[in-house]
């Protein structure tokens, strides 16, 4: 039976050497990546349209890092980590696992890669199965892959419940009797049963409280420190997405548009959009209600279906030129900037005024 | 008989919740998810509620609409809607003053929506309850509420299905449903987690938009403290089904009076203050609400709970108006060693 090899691949030491291919490159790195999704209408359900949701996408993750992604809600985030899943197939471009090319890898080949890539999903309700237990729900890619454990696999979900804040007696319960909160630890603890080396984690936090979300970022960064896990996080919380990343990236209409470590892009954005994202973060204290100077976006919503030509902001952007509605800029370093800090704007911001070296 | 002028000072409030309790019996027991709520709100004013996830605030929401099913859950106590009971009142009258006076923005878009109509459909069917136009009018109404709401091309994508959203863009069609009909009390549960805060603050702007034009009420449930610092008027704290703290929101971020509230503002990373290396959440679990711990339901959680001479551990505490404000917790703990731990332990670590 084919699930002889799978349990053959025990589940690696948390700090075994680097896996075979690896060797001391990036975990994670996607180039070029593309979905286009068909729009269908009419009686006939013709296709009219296409939806670049992804249009050209590129980075890298390294080992035991947090890439953060931001942007626009319909930029293509979750397409993004769905097709690193595997669970979209991408249009066009490459994403190597461990060196390895995965963007092409056909279904059959993909169940090691299910083990190693895990997911958690935004929206917690959708994703878990109404008419299964907590228990079954947590327990399930234990016996979807076939995995032994040590003392049984309801004490291994047990021990899982109570890592992410559950209680273990809600084993036998049913997830409509959890709030948002709760459902979305259930979905963590799933997402660790199978000890992944890359967790692409779309809002894992957004639907917990402040206090439970403070414990689960923790968590993920405990888990990282101990068992080296390397982390996609997707989010539209700034303030988290700041607080966990070593990089940041900031998507709009499908591309990314600026990437850079987190001080430097939080301290020093380039790109008109990440600086409008940035200011458009709610400040917790009522007294600033009115004194702030917030970014207001104005024109249309940039449409996948329709992009605009030239820089895909342009319509939006209170720096655009003649130049930006007809040539699109590239994501590069800029010249004399810090290395690593990429930007896709013919007219970045300028750094702030260096500091005085001390 | 009096005016029904807007003077709202003498009248009975817009809402008034009154020692509200919604109760599940499990297998496992009963479930208290809400144990004596009760609060007002005014008409053109913001409430915000935030608190321990599974605090019962979605079921407070759903308990206002009468979306409980009377089958599975045990809700007494009252509501007054505009000087309608509904808590007593028949679910037909119920169902009436929903969409018209009372509509809500679910938590989970996905669950809201029917996954085999369009999106434009189900706001058509929504706005024609209550609206006698034609399809026609109803449809153009539907694409202008999905443009306001900031969808691109709303004329091509009101004929998409659920799935071919995003989940942001799912969230804002729901936020167009809502609000096609102008309600008078607009519940919004978590209505801007899923978005982007260019899209947050649009949306939100278009909260305060409606709210001036049509004098609207609303409930603003959400774990983003900052939404509620932006839009809230008044804010109440849930934990464990029960209010632990409600007051004014300046009140609530600059002077707060409760431990638990204390909690919550020191887990939030803050884009305003300094990456810190660490957040500090409050320790422990959520409470069972089967099993509400004795006393206080937060002392086993509380830093606090030994200061109290024991009282946490046995007496629920009352929520009180605090001496010399309008601010009410619900907290043993001498009040004026509240304000100098609030001064000199919590407040300058923020
Ligand atoms: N199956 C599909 N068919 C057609 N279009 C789709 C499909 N899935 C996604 N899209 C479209 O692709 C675009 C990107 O969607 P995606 O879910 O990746 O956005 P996102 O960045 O995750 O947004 P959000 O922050 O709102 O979750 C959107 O315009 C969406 O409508
Ligand atoms: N139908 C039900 N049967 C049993 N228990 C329920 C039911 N519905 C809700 N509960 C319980 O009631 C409590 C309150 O749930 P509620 O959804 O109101 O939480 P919440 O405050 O909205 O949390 P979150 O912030 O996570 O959305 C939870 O503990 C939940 O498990
Ligand atoms: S390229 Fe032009 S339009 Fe695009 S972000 Fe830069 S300045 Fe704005
Ligand atoms: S009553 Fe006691 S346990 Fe409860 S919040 Fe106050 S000090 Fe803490
Ligand atoms: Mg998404
Ligand atoms: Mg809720």
């Amino acid at each position: 039976m084919e699930t002889d090899a799978v349990k053959a691949a025990e589940p690696a030491a948390p700090a075994a050497s680097p896996a075979p291919g690896g060797g001391e490159g990036p975990l994670l790195e996607v180039t070029g990546l593309r979905k286009y999704f068909p729009v269908h209408a009419g009686l006939m359900r013709r296709q009219v349209a296409t939806v670049k949701a992804v249009d050209g996408v590129s980075f890298s993750v390294d080992r035991g890092r947090t890439l953060g992604l931001v942007g626009e809600s319909g930029c293509g985030k979750t397409t993004t980590g769905r097709m690193i899943m595997r669970l979209e197939d991408p249009t066009a471009g490459s994403i190597r696992f461990e060196g390895r090319e995965i963007a092409t890898l056909r279904q059959s080949r993909l169940r090691p890669l299910r083990r190693d890539i895990q997911m958690i999903f935004q929206d917690p309700y959708s994703s878990l199965n109404p008419r299964k237990t907590v228990g079954s729900i947590v327990g399930a890619p234990f016996h979807l892959q076939d995995i032994k454990t040590e003392h049984g696999v309801k004490r291994a979900v047990q021990e899982l419940l109570e890592l992410v804040g559950l209680n273990p007696e809600h084993y036998n319960r049913y997830p409509h009797e959890f709030s948002g909160g709760q459902r979305q630890r259930i979905g963590i603890a799933r997402t660790l049963a199978l000890k992944p080396k890359l967790i692409v984690a779309d809002e894992p936090v957004s639907a917990l409280d402040v206090s439970i979300q403070a414990q689960v970022v923790n968590l993920l960064e405990d888990l990282q420190n101990e068992l080296g896990l390397t982390y996609v996080v997707i989010a539209h919380d700034l303030s988290v997405v700041r607080h966990i990343s070593d990089r940041v990236a900031v998507m709009y209409l499908g591309r990314i548009v600026e990437i850079a470590d987190q001080a430097d892009l939080y301290t020093r954005p380039k790109h008109p959009y990440t600086k409008a994202l940035l200011s458009a973060v709610p400040v917790p204290d009522p007294a600033a209600r009115d004194g702030r100077e917030r970014i207001r976006l104005t024109g249309d919503v940039p449409s996948p279906l329709n992009p605009p030509p030239g820089c895909p902001f342009h319509p939006r952007c209170w720096k655009a030129q003649d130049r930006c509605k007809v040539e699109e800029p590239a994501l590069a370093d800029e010249a004399g900037g810090t290395p690593g800090h990429a930007v896709a704007c013919h007219f970045p911001e300028p750094a702030p005024e260096a500091a005085p070296v001390p | 008989m009096s005016e029904p002028v807007k003077d709202t000072s003498g009248g009975s409030p817009f809402l008034d919740v009154r020692d509200l309790r919604i109760h599940f019996p499990t297998d496992d027991g009963l479930v208290r998810s809400v144990d004596g709520l009760s609060f007002t709100l005014e008409r053109g004013r913001t409430l915000g509620i935030v608190g321990e996830s599974g605090s019962g605030k979605s079921v407070t929401s759903l308990g206002i609409l009468g979306l409980h099913h009377r089958r599975n859950a045990r809700v007494s106590g009252e509501i007054w809607l505009d000087g309608k009971e509904l808590v007593g009142a028949d679910p037909d009258d119920v169902r009436r003053l929903r969409g018209r006076h009372m509509a809500m923005i679910f938590q989970d878009p996905l669950s809201s929506m029917h996954p085999f109509y369009t999106i434009g459909a189900q706001i058509i069917e929504a706005y024609r309850i209550h609206n006698a136009v034609s399809k026609k009018v109803a449809r153009k109404h539907a694409i202008d509420m999905l443009g306001r709401v900031g969808i691109p091309t709303p004329d091509k994508r009101v004929d998409d299905y659920p799935h071919q959203f995003s989940g942001g863009m799912r969230q804002r069609a729901m936020i167009a449903m809502a609000l096609s009909c102008d309600p008078e009390l607009l519940i919004a549960d978590e209505p801007t987690t899923a978005l982007d805060v260019t899209v947050q603050a649009q949306i939100l702007d278009l909260l305060r938009d409606l709210q001036r034009e049509f004098d609207s009420a609303i409930i603003m449930i959400t774990h983003d403290l900052g939404v509620v610092a932006e839009l809230a008027d008044d804010v109440l704290v849930m934990y464990g089904g029960r209010c632990v703290e409600y007051g004014a929101v300046d009140d609530m971020f600059h002077r707060p009076l409760h431990p638990y509230t204390w909690g919550l503002l020191g887990s939030m990373p803050r884009l305003d203050r300094a990456r810190t290396e660490r957040l500090m959440p409050v320790k422990g679990a959520p409470p069972s609400l089967i099993n509400l711990p004795s006393g206080c339901a937060f002392h086993p959680r509380c830093a606090y709970a030994d200061r109290t001479g024991g009282r946490s551990q046995t007496e629920v505490p009352e929520l009180r108006v605090e001496p010399e404000t309008t601010h009410r917790a619900a907290c043993h703990l001498d009040v004026a060693e509240r304000r100098r731990v609030w001064e000199t332990e919590i407040g300058p670590k923020l």
